[in-house]
């Protein structure tokens, strides 16, 4: 049941990937008539419904596997994220049916999946604190809300890649092509970890914590920062080139180093091979489309999104924390980053209706809003850490 | 106070920029601009219209959006900050957190603790600050719903020509017939649920007007939740206690007046198993070591019947035998009892026998309960050991007195005096773990330890909490409002015949999209001509 639930997410994940060319390829086509998508965005669309019917089959059968929703642990809630996004995607397309959103909305839902399968995969079972209905309650329609605000960020990124002029310098171009290179990052996470974890890389540390306590840690990477007094016990591996103080997560640290250094030359060999800025070569996908109407798409995103995000985020939150941990809040930081969430989203409805920050404005707070969902999924699970700490190393 | 009255007759409040009635431009600043800004139909607010008293300012002050987004970020960034290092609550009590944040972030640290962020979601000026967001919006929602439903009310169905003319989808056309044109629409309209107001033969179609409560809804709700919040501080409102009780033990229930007893009828741990669990979780089981399944006191709750003396042993009534697990609380009256901790193999009993050090033989044993222990415990025989004193969580302190450090049994140690026929007398000695100390010398006879008994230790969180209704209250109807605001649209149509043309405008407070599918589905085939986006046009000539 396992094995088939995992190559159904895999199916997933090649047919996500598939679509994405197709929905580029709608924009390119020559001869498309007037009115309504062409036939390579409806090849496009079925081929992410199928992607989508995949991936909710992994679900069903982890689901019947493990005997509790697969929403426990980092991967698992990840995956349903990117699977949410595109659920969204496809949603908003029907509305909407515009293929250019396809092509925003996929590779991030892609990203996504991938960045999910860097962590423990196994079924994990259930701690007391999870065992409760509102597990699949709460995480899922807090996913789901994620989700589709997550649509917004996409349709956000297009009006800017449209509406940013690539032709002179300005902070609008520098912080475009930074979310690009952010992206570019994370791809550049995925693959270094896949590859070494594929070549099985591993490099036993000795190492004094901050209480002072000897402990082993175990790196899959080639260390460049060792930990506090680390002595490397596993033979003929890279020794690191400086060592952290104690209360430095140097483990982490390293990986985040990997990451970025992988983003670097990713970038770099994008921008030789493209010979301009990643906003500029993507520039004429967004050709044809109408500014308003991506803008329009942003905004009822949000709408959407906001309140199923609350209510998964914050209502059915509390409810369940009312139960497990005898309070509804309590100021754990995931809690308040699903707070700090609901309060930047009420600002940016605020700012819309009542002092006009529609278009441009509107965009870049679509993409800010995206940073804090992606930022209490990743950092705050693998940083801060509280009682929502099932997130693991 | 004067009252400002237009063309078409209506008397509109002063302030008022959109005659209620016809829609007239009234203000003259608004008079240049292509488009109509519809905002809250350009009615009367209080807060655009007097600036004098004080009482004026404290209003227009807090009926801005722009100071409420402002109060809305700085609280997301205060509850940002709180949240880089863990707040006071949350850090392991093994120091005093003042030396805490020092100790394990440096001088980051320090300046977080020095600054207070360690309670800040407490602190006076995070609280100023949500208490500020509530006024914002009580005054936002009032200057802003009473005039706009006004508006709305009051609207006529013949709108003036300058306000069907700068709405943002507008057009003019003409047609053959027009009876036979605004008929047909006027059906089409009707099936998508607009209702249909007419006049002088010009049509007003229009659906979804409760979505413009939903913003004033959900405002109402969210004071309702923090009203909820704030009463949590009266008195009786909240109960937030920890009961330890250990296995076998019968106590009384914290906070409830002593009415009710509970017994702790057994601590249960489980691990989840390999063998015996789903054979999928194998794999996480032996990468974890051990992986916690339950947490479980079997419980029996108890209340008191009639009244009782102080002192006296009170007569208890069972009410029910009930397993307390995470996630599955035992409730009862307005409280609620909470697994959150336990402590396993607490000690609890000692048990020794009295030797003779030289022959070994043993004169009796002895059991202490180490939570009840007696003064004397008789052997028979002429033998038996008084307890001197007893100390339950002994240390030396920095006398080298012997003290205890706390009640609970972690490292028990007795003064015994040991009384036997040949040392009437008694001998004393001092017993710890592992450790035998006689202080006057050599004795003849020892306390020799024989064994220990251990129990399971369960921690309840008692809660009480009389605000949940309201705060439940709060969010279903904050829920309601953002849905109702969100998920429906207010949409009108106007349909005006103006010297042999017929004019089409719409309005929908979002979703334009759907507004001029809406539109166009509508005057298919009517012959009318579909109205033109002029906002978009506009953005059009400009890019």
């Amino acid at each position: 049941m396992v094995t088939i639930s995992s190559n159904l997410l895999y199916t997933a994940f090649i047919l996500y990937l598939i679509a994405t060319v197709f929905f580029a390829g709608s924009i390119k086509d020559k001869n498309r008539t007037k009115k309504g998508p062409n036939r390579w965005a409806a090849i496009g669309l079925w081929i992410s419904i199928f992607g989508f019917a995949a991936q909710l089959g992994y679900f069903i059968t982890r689901w019947i596997a493990a005997g509790h929703a697969p929403v426990s642990n980092l991967f698992e809630f990840t995956t349903f994220f990117g699977m949410s996004l595109v659920g969204a995607f496809i949603v908003i397309y029907l509305i909407y049916k515009t293929p250019i959103l396809g092509v925003f909305t996929l590779p991030v839902a892609v990203l996504m999946i991938a960045y999910a399968s860097m962590f423990p995969r196994e079924v994990s079972p259930l701690i007391p604190a999870l065992q409760s209905d509102w597990l699949h309650i709460h995480v899922t329609t807090a996913a789901v809300g994620q989700a589709i605000l997550a649509v917004s960020f996409a349709a956000g990124l297009i009006y800017l890649v449209k509406s940013v002029d690539q032709t002179k310098q300005s902070k609008q171009r520098f912080w475009l092509e930074a979310v690009m290179f952010g992206l570019v990052c994370t791809l550049g996470f995925i693959i270094i970890s896949s590859s070494f974890s594929a070549s099985g890389y591993k490099a036993e540390f000795n190492w004094i914590d901050k209480n002072g306590q000897e402990d082993v840690l175990e790196y899959h990477m080639p260390a460049l920062t060792g930990p506090h007094e680390g002595k490397l016990i596993t033979e003929g591996k890279f020794e690191p080139l400086a060592e952290m103080p104690a209360i430095i997560n140097a483990k982490k640290l390293n990986t985040v180093i990997w990451s970025l250094a992988s983003g670097v030359i990713l970038y770099l060999a994008l921008r030789l091979i493209l010979r301009k800025r990643i906003g500029a070569a993507l520039q004429p996908l967004a050709k044809n489309i109408n500014l308003d109407l991506v803008d329009e798409i942003a905004y009822r995103s949000v709408l959407i999104g906001f309140p199923v995000f609350t209510l998964g985020a914050l209502i059915f939150a509390m409810i369940w924390a009312q139960i497990a941990w005898t309070r509804f809040w309590g100021w754990d930081p995931k809690e308040v980053w699903a707070l700090i969430t609901f309060l930047f989203y009420a600002a940016y409805l605020h700012l819309r209706l009542s002092k006009g920050w529609h278009g441009e404005k509107s965009a870049w707070l679509a993409v800010i809003g995206f940073i804090i969902i992606m930022f209490n999924l990743v950092a705050v699970n693998l940083v801060i850490a509280g009682l929502h700490s099932y997130a693991g190393s | 106070m004067k009252e400002v009255k237009c063309d078409c007759g209506h008397v509109n409040p002063i302030g008022t920029i959109l005659c209620e009635s016809c829609g007239k431009v009234l203000e003259e600043k608004e008079k240049d601009k292509k488009l109509l800004d519809m905002r809250y139909e350009g009615s009367a607010r209080r807060s655009q219209t007097y600036n004098k008293t004080l009482i004026d300012k404290i209003w227009n002050f807090f009926s801005s959006v722009k100071v409420g987004v402002w109060l809305i970020v700085i609280t997301l960034i205060a509850s940002a900050v709180g949240t880089i290092l863990p707040q006071e609550m949350y850090i392991p009590p093994i120091m005093p957190a003042e030396e805490y944040y020092e100790d394990q972030y440096g001088w980051i640290g320090k300046l977080y603790y020095d600054l207070g962020f360690h309670n800040l979601y407490s602190s006076w000026w995070y609280l100023i600050l949500i208490a500020s967001i509530g006024i914002s919006l009580v005054i936002c929602s009032l200057d802003r719903v009473v005039p706009l439903y006004r508006a709305l009310k009051k609207q006529k169905v013949s709108r003036h020509e300058s306000y069907l003319q700068r709405q943002r989808v507008f057009g003019a056309s003409q047609t053959e017939d027009t009876d036979k044109a605004f008929t047909m629409a006027k059906e089409k309209l009707k099936s998508k649920k607009y209702s249909i107001r007419e006049e002088n033969g010009n049509i007003l179609a229009e659906k979804g007007r409760f979505s413009r409560w939903g913003p004033y809804v959900n405002h109402v709700g969210l004071i309702i939740f923090l009203i909820g919040g704030m009463l949590r501080f009266v008195p009786g409102m909240y109960v937030d206690k920890i009961l330890w009780i250990r296995e076998g033990e019968t106590k009384v229930i914290p906070e409830t007046n002593g009415e009710y007893y509970l017994k702790n009828d057994g601590f249960i741990l489980e691990m989840y198993d390999k063998e015996k669990d789903k054979e999928v979780f194998g794999e996480a089981i032996d990468k974890a070591g051990m992986v916690a399944k339950n947490y479980q006191s079997n419980v029996t709750l108890y209340k008191k019947q009639g009244d009782t003396v102080a002192g006296e042993e009170a007569d208890l009534k069972k009410v029910k035998d009930y397993e307390i697990k995470v996630n599955k609380p035992l409730k009862f009256e307005n409280f609620a009892l909470y697994q959150v901790d336990y402590k396993l193999n607490e000690l609890n009993k000692m048990s020794f026998a009295l030797t003779n050090k030289k022959t070994g033989d043993e004169y009796g044993d002895l059991t202490v309960d180490l939570n009840h222990p007696q003064d004397e415990y008789d052997l028979g025989n002429g033998y038996k050991a008084e307890v001197v004193s007893y100390f339950p969580d002994f240390e030396f302190d920095e006398n080298g007195e012997p003290v205890t450090k706390s009640r609970i049994p972690n490292n028990p140690a007795f003064v015994f005096k040991m009384f036997t026929p040949d040392k009437p007398d008694g001998e004393i000695s001092f017993v710890a773990i592992r450790q035998t100390i006689e202080p006057f010398g050599d004795n003849e006879y020892k306390m020799a330890f024989k064994g220990i008994d251990t129990k399971n230790v369960s921690a309840l969180t008692v809660r009480k909490d009389l605000t949940l209704w309201i705060i439940a209250l709060g969010g279903v109807i904050f829920m309601i409002g953002v849905a109702q605001g969100s998920y429906w649209n207010h949409r009108r149509v106007w349909l005006r015949r103006v010297n042999g043309e017929v004019w089409v405008a719409g309005h929908t407070n979002k979703n334009w999209h759907g507004l001029k599918r809406e539109i166009e589905a509508a005057l298919d085939g009517t012959g009318i001509k579909m109205p033109e986006d002029q906002l978009q046009n506009q953005s059009e000539k400009k890019g």
